[in-house]
């Protein structure tokens, strides 16, 4: 992974926990969808976001070795099979 | 813990009283049929009676997994938590897990998988022993995991038992519905082992995502309409502050997001990792699992705030049933009993830790001190089974004998949600940081142990002075200002939650000492840094 991606990534995350702490929402109470407190709703939207993040990370920094030892044979379970 | 009877009968019409709890008892034999069909499936070695042979699904995994962190606390609690303290509850408890447990998953959750299947791990303390090339450390671990462990299973039991009376409106007593519960989570734990376990989670897990949409949609147009509620809310001043996180303070709010450092650190989380069938299996749940998160959370936490309208004057224990109440007042029977099973899925959700408490112990204790060697594979899987049955039957005694003192062991639990994110330190570094020492480690668990106890026992000590919901907090040691704080349910550091100290501290002995002592050898370095091996040489 190129150190660009590495510290995108990096304050992708810090930011998502950043804008876990919606301070400017703490007092206010408008409805969205004339159902839902705006501050729910934030907060609703965010674990959306926290999907996506996910699936960024997932996509651009998922572990090599992981796959590698996909592709090789389950040493230890077989070995204890048999 | 839940407040008067949910199901009324004013004419004492038993028939219908009982059609949630017979609803439940079906409920309970699918289960059981799930747990005997995995029977069926299984094979008779080790790694598939505790871990199903690492073969789960990547639906089956995400559902599983999800359901195996999904408690009572997911349902009952976080509505009667919603109910006095209004909407922020979701972004305290809710939205920090959405953000921390998948990054765990991904960071630790997937090393411990991968570590497993290349050496043979099925628990965190197998791999904790071998890392830091120490026994004493992996046996501290284990007795405090398993100590932290143990409030969980008695708190299941009590909650099958409750609720069942509850449901049946006081027809099943409380002695009958715990024994049911008890017997029917032995016996799926017993034959089925991890692959019913897992099963067992992902069926409750469809089940309260699918029936909880659609009793969320009835409730909303039997109360004519969720924003008629929500205008008549924002009109009165006792229950306006609930639309806002006015009653939530800030440093609470933000120390709260430490606290779901501690669902990968809990052993049936842990464990649950390492049945994967591939590697891949992890990224729909690490994706996913926010969604899932959002589909359970927001509902249990706007129909908690909603029936602070409906179902207005419930005090702290009572708002628990709340959900229950909305239910059967907006539901018919049927619907009502159903959720009222989901339910109490939830609430008997100690299946996994009675499976990861018998795993650590056949792994951790019988096949570490040689039992495995002496006596066989079939013998050390009959030796969990075993284990099974009497933790079941010890936790249901407990039940049974401190019914009125289940307070005890909701406080245990919290105090072991803080504990286990405090032991997070500690896997990250035996995962991450090939300098980190068994002196470390060591020194960070003690600090747990100490800082737990210590929390305990300020809870306890300032119980007097405990101020009332809504009533700012008092100082424990006027002395000290506000250095320790005693809130309406915890004590805080400068308003702080203990947790949040507890994880610091913890990373901070970990990286202090590891630094004073001695190394692990090159040879353990090799085998879990083989890269960095490679690089230095």
């Amino acid at each position: 992974m190129k150190t660009s991606t590495k510290l995108l990534l990096v304050l992708l995350v810090l930011g998502m926990f950043l804008l876990h702490q919606d301070f400017w929402n703490w007092r206010k109470s408008e409805l969205v969808f004339g159902f839902l407190p705006v501050g729910l709703a934030y907060h609703a939207a965010y674990a959306i976001l926290a999907a996506i993040m996910m699936a960024l990370l997932v996509k651009f920094a998922w572990p090599k070795e992981l796959d590698e030892m996909e592709s090789k044979p389950e040493a230890n379970s077989k070995k204890e099979t048999k | 813990m839940l407040g008067a009877p949910l199901f009324r009968t004013p004419h004492s019409a038993l028939r219908v009283a009982m059609i949630p709890a017979i609803i439940v008892f079906i409920y309970l034999a699918v289960v059981l049929y799930i747990g005997i069909f995995a029977f069926r499936k299984g094979k008779a070695s080790g790694e598939d009676y505790f871990l199903a042979s690492r073969s789960l699904g990547q639906y089956t995994f995400l559902f599983a997994l999800f359901g195996t962190n999904m408690t009572a606390f997911s349902i009952l609690g976080a509505s009667g938590l919603a109910y006095h303290r209004g909407i922020g509850v979701f972004g305290m408890l809710a939205s920090a897990s959405a953000l921390v447990i998948p990054l765990s998953i991904f960071f630790i959750g997937t090393r411990l998988w991968a570590l497993g299947k290349k050496f043979g791990h099925m628990t965190q303390v197998q791999f904790l022993r071998d890392r830091w090339e120490c026994s004493f450390i992996g046996t501290l671990i284990f007795v405090l995991t398993a100590a932290m462990l143990v409030p969980y299973i008695i708190i299941g039991v009590m909650g099958g038992g409750q609720t069942l009376e509850k449901i049946s409106d006081g027809q099943v007593p409380y002695w009958a519905g715990g024994a049911i519960v008890a017997l029917v989570v032995m016996s799926y734990v017993f034959f089925g082992g991890m692959r019913g376990t897992a099963w067992v989670n992902a069926f409750q897990t469809l089940m309260f995502l699918c029936f909880g949409t659609i009793a969320f949609v009835l409730i909303g147009k039997n109360l004519g309409g969720f924003d008629q509620v929500m205008q008549r809310l924002a009109a009165n001043e006792a229950t306006a502050p609930l639309l806002t996180r006015q009653r939530i303070p800030v440093q609470e709010f933000f120390s709260y997001a430490f606290i779901p450092l501690s669902s990968i650190m809990f052993p049936h989380v842990a464990i649950m990792c390492m049945t994967a069938k591939k590697a891949s299996s992890f990224k729909k749940t690490v994706i996913f699992y926010p969604i899932c998160i959002l589909l359970l959370w927001l509902p249990s936490v706007f129909l908690g705030v909603v029936a602070a309208d409906s179902v207005p004057g419930l005090k702290p224990g009572e708002s628990d049933g709340v959900i229950l109440r909305l239910l059967t007042a907006n539901t018919d029977m049927l619907l009502a009993g159903v959720l009222g099973a989901a339910i109490m899925a939830c609430v008997m959700a100690s299946d996994s830790q009675i499976l990861a408490l018998c795993t650590m112990f056949t792994e951790d204790i019988f096949a570490y001190y040689g039992g495995k060697q002496r006596f066989g594979e079939q013998a050390q899987v009959w030796t969990g089974r075993a284990f099974v049955v009497g933790v079941t039957v010890v936790a249901y005694l407990i039940a049974l004998k401190l019914k009125d003192k289940a307070g005890i062991f909701e406080l245990a639990i919290r105090f072991a949600f803080s504990g286990f994110a405090a032991l997070a330190p500690v896997m990250l570094a035996a995962l991450f940081w090939k300098r980190s020492t068994k002196w470390g480690a060591l020194a960070s668990v003690l600090w747990v142990i100490v800082t737990m106890t210590g929390s305990w026992y300020l809870h306890e000590f300032s119980a007097g002075i405990a101020p009332k919901a809504g009533q700012p907090p008092a100082q424990i040691f006027p002395a000290l200002g506000n250095l320790f704080l005693r809130g309406a349910g915890s004590v805080t550091m400068y308003g702080y939650l203990p947790v949040m100290f507890m994880c610091f501290g913890s990373a901070a002995l970990m990286w202090l000492v590891s630094l004073l002592t001695p190394p692990p050898s090159a040879k353990t370095i090799e085998k879990y840094f083989p890269r960095a091996a490679v690089a230095a040489n």
